[in-house]
């Protein structure tokens, strides 16, 4: 018969059930926020409640917010007529944290997968290209993973943005900061010279 | 173990001078320490050799040379995750190689303490392998020669993998498309392109290595007989081989790929072919030891081609080589591999057949009792 109480046991299985934390990790996680009641685990779950309470979806980019539009959507600074699309709000928090991009973001939640069944409808493409047209979005810029589903998704995005008016880009691929070339596989170093720049 | 190293200066040679297994298939608990030299593993049918093969054969990216998933791997009775660790010497500098997989989980790798991915390995070593499984390569479907193909590309190129990989899950997804009859040329648009850009990939890094091992077979001194070989696309025809052609033949094909659920065109439906080169005879309609002599013949010159292009002659594993060899052609085979200066992993059901390798290999007798195997070293 297990030792633990039956409403730590239940803690302990969902939290298991987050990204990074299997059983093992869960119980200690558990353990450490027992330990430190007040200093962790009350804040925490004050925090968790009312993020429960306030978080949702901005209505125009899909970002985490807690009114109907994201601060980013809010801004008018932003308006620049630049549209970052990316897979997910990590990707958009990724971006946010480079303070390299001053434009608006699209949050599409995923990407094209025939064998998951997400298809366009799934991802709104089509809502993104009367965004595109309806906020005159000069530039679509394609922030997408470097996998196959993350290019095939940018090669149609561009695709159904053609005629929008807007020019459509995407990052580049190649050397990272601080890489060296020995250490790159041929399919990056390929990238890399493809997307050569003139010094 | 201990002996003079075979292949001369550490700089061009390539070799397991350690190998620990834990909870490998019939190997409970392992710990060997090699000296360069071709390595003579005997025993009794099922006591273990092919493991300790496949357990090298691990030091190369991909599944080993029995394809087999990380958890078929593990002894079965454990259940608790299997290990292999080992010491390459690789051009002149040791490097620790640490692999296996937890129950439920994927292969993992670390060099040198750090963790890597998989295709770090081809940086270190290059491993080619010949297996009895391989015996009727000519006569069987035109898979098993794609992969025997890709595998010898992989050896030259690393990379090369990871293009067939990026290809096939493109093509599953088109596959899916063409299945679900789903018409969304931008779709299918994207996912070609996506094929095409690998596809000519697979392409040229196969072109590659075809045209090293033709090379490495002009003019060596083997005794072994030479094959012609060629890559031809389904029906016989010339596959496409740049990115536009591929593309353009993805998308012409649509309606015919809709109609029969799947792609129809493309590297994925290539075919190697051989032809013995003295007789002008098909690999095919060859007799079985001649079809087993081009194949080691092909592989001698995968070998000789590595030497030059890597910097040393790869890790040789030769499974139950001598099966389909006379005794002339086994000692030529010997002699070539002592030549080549290639640590080979040779295995055989009695030392007798290695006696051409007395005094130049290593030796390893293998036992199995109650599903344990039982390695010994062997003067």
């Amino acid at each position: 018969m297990s030792q633990i109480p039956p409403q730590v046991e239940t803690l302990i299985d969902l939290m298991a059930r987050l990204p990074g934390l299997g059983p093992r990790s869960a119980r200690r996680v558990v353990l450490t926020l027992i330990q430190k009641r007040g200093k962790l685990m009350v804040p925490l779950a004050e925090a968790m409640a009312a993020v429960a309470r306030e978080a949702r979806e901005c209505v125009q980019c899909g970002n985490i917010a807690t009114a109907t539009l994201c601060p980013i959507c809010q801004s008018e600074k932003r308006a620049t007529g630049q549209l970052c699309v990316v897979e997910d709000v990590a990707d958009l928090w990724a971006m946010e944290r480079g303070r390299a991009f001053s434009g608006r973001y699209h949050v599409l939640g995923g990407t094209l997968s025939a064998l998951d069944s997400i298809g366009p409808e799934e991802l709104g493409i089509p809502r993104l290209a009367e965004r595109v047209r309806a906020e005159g979005i000069t530039e679509v810029i394609l922030a997408l993973a470097a996998t196959v589903d993350g290019q095939t998704t940018a090669h149609y995005i561009a695709d159904a943005l053609e005629g929008s008016g807007a020019s459509v880009t995407s990052l580049a691929q190649g050397v990272p900061v601080g890489g060296e070339l020995d250490y790159l596989d041929d399919g990056t170093i390929t990238a890399a010279l493809k997307a050569r720049k003139a010094l | 173990m201990s002996g003079p190293p075979a292949s001369g200066p550490g700089l061009s040679r390539l070799a397991v001078t350690s190998l620990a297994l834990a909870q490998v298939r019939s190997h409970r608990k392992l710990s060997l320490e090699f000296d360069g030299r071709p390595v003579a593993i005997y025993g009794p049918n099922g006591a273990g050799k092919t493991n300790l093969l496949e357990a090298v054969s691990l030091l190369s990216p991909g599944r080993g040379l029995r394809r087999a998933a990380p958890e078929e791997i593990g002894r079965r009775a454990a259940g608790v995750g299997w290990r292999v660790v080992a010491e390459i010497d690789s051009l002149g500098h040791a490097h620790e190689v640490e692999t296996g997989a937890e129950p439920g989980s994927p292969r993992t790798v670390r060099i040198d303490g750090k963790a890597a991915p998989q295709v770090a390995l081809g940086r270190l070593a290059r491993v080619v392998w010949l297996v009895p499984a391989m015996d009727r390569l000519w006569t069987e479907a035109a898979e098993g020669r794609r992969r025997f193909l890709d595998r010898m590309t992989m050896s030259f190129e690393p990379g090369h993998g990871d293009a067939v990989l990026a290809y096939e899950k493109a093509m599953r997804e088109r596959n899916r498309l063409l299945k679900d009859e789903v018409r969304d040329p931008a779709w299918y648009g994207a996912l070609e392109g996506r094929m095409a850009e690998a596809g000519a990939r697979i392409a040229a890094h196969r072109a590659a290595a075809l045209a090293r091992v033709a090379a490495a077979q002009a003019g060596a001194a083997t005794t072994f007989p030479a094959a012609d070989l060629a890559l031809t696309g389904p029906e016989g025809a010339e596959p496409a081989a740049t990115e536009s052609g591929l593309a353009e033949a993805l998308a012409a094909g649509r309606v015919r790929d809709m109609a029969a659920g799947r792609t129809l065109a493309g590297p994925h439906r290539a075919d190697l072919t051989a032809v013995y080169a003295a007789k002008g005879v098909p690999a095919a309609q060859c007799s079985t030891g001649e079809q087993k002599a081009l194949l080691l013949s092909l592989v001698l010159a995968n070998a000789r081609a590595l030497a030059q292009d890597f910097g040393a002659p790869p890790l040789l594993l030769l499974d139950e080589v001598a099966a389909h060899l006379d005794a002339g052609r086994r000692a030529a085979l010997y002699d070539e591999v002592c030549a080549l200066g290639a640590q080979a992993w040779l295995t055989g059901t009695g030392r007798e057949l290695f006696a051409g390798l007395e005094g130049r290999a290593q030796f390893l007798s293998v036992t199995e009792a109650g599903g344990d195997s039982a390695v010994k070293e062997e003067a």
